[in-house]
């Protein structure tokens, strides 16, 4: 008898999965109608489009801009954008001197219900440490260039704190609308991975 | 029925560039469990991040040269290790109800199988 605690190395993990789950049920510890409820809302309704929205808002509301930076999970909450992980959000603001971009060390923090659940490099072991010690060469490598002049932030969200990026405004969207400009904001911009391009 | 929404173009919910959010059913099991049983107060999100944070930097510790690595395989190890932790399930009634899958006749999938006389009594 082995002490370790990985119950079963030796099983196919989707059957370790469904052991879990039909156990849980039969003891009616969980429901399976609550759990198809939380992955149809993840799979098809909270995504990055509410991120963009917030920004979108931000961009062109200077008192919500203002209030975002002060309270993030008070100024999504007016969007009503609120619920798991979207506790302690702390909103920064990329400018031309400043690029912020933001990691989990330590597992997959992110603010679900900004941007939905995360994508598999964010949670990628590389990304994760790499992204700490040598950023500028990581997001080259994902397509972004920050000039050298521009100092890079990275940003350790946790449980306490959940890090979401305001891209810059992209030069020639002046005269767009709020509507307008959704969609051109990323997932990608909103981690500061990439930027936001004018069209 | 609130808002119009563009299904299909670059603002389509969840609009995860491209990338599926669960790239396997079981992953989608998995993460509604979680879900689930924290929302039902079994235990705290933190009660399992803890968990799924050692998972994690176990795998990373341990891993040989090139192995692949899978968050969700984590997060099922981190989600059985909690429901232990938590006197909710016995580490062996996991074990033993895996071994029953594995050795679930071959070509199961759901009452289709082609060997069961009894294909029309699917209720429990």
């Amino acid at each position: 008898m082995s002490s370790e605690m990985t119950v079963n190395d030796h099983i196919p993990i989707a059957l370790r999965t469904e052991a879990l789950e039909q156990i849980l049920v039969e003891r009616g510890l969980v429901d399976p109608a609550v759990m198809d409820g939380f992955i149809k809302t993840y799979e098809q309704d909270v995504g990055p489009l509410n991120g963009a929205k917030v920004v979108a808002k931000a961009w062109t509301d200077p008192d919500y801009k203002a209030r975002l930076l002060d309270n993030g999970t008070a100024a999504v909450g007016e969007l009503g954008f609120k619920g798991p992980q979207g506790e302690h959000i702390v909103v920064v603001e990329n400018t031309d001197d400043v690029h912020n971009v933001v990691v989990c060390t330590l597992c997959s923090c992110y603010p679900w219900p900004l941007l939905g659940l995360p994508p598999s490099w964010y949670k990628d072991p590389a990304y994760r440490s790499r992204v700490v010690k040598e950023p500028r060469t990581v997001l080259s490598e994902m397509g972004l260039d920050v000039p050298e002049g521009t100092q890079i932030k990275v940003w350790d969200s946790s449980s306490e704190v959940r890090f979401f990026v305001l891209p810059r405004r992209p030069a020639g969207t002046e005269g767009m609308s709020e509507e307008d400009l959704i969609p051109l904001v990323t997932r990608d911009a909103m981690v500061g991975v990439a930027e936001v391009t004018g069209s | 029925m609130t808002v119009e929404l563009d299904l299909d173009g670059i603002a389509a919910p969840p609009r995860s560039n491209g990338e599926l959010v669960f790239a396997e059913p079981w992953q989608s099991r998995a993460f509604g469990m979680a879900m689930s049983l924290t929302e039902a107060g079994a235990f705290t999100w933190d009660e399992f991040r803890e968990r799924l944070i050692d998972q994690i930097s176990s795998w990373e510790a341990d891993a040989a040269p090139g192995e692949c690595y899978s968050y969700y395989d984590c997060w099922v190890a981190a989600l059985e290790q909690v429901v232990v932790d938590k006197g909710l399930v016995a580490k062996g009634a996991l074990s033993d109800r895996g071994v029953e899958l594995v050795s679930r006749p071959a070509g199961y999938d759901h009452g289709h199988d082609h060997d069961h006389d009894h294909d029309h009594d699917h209720g429990h």
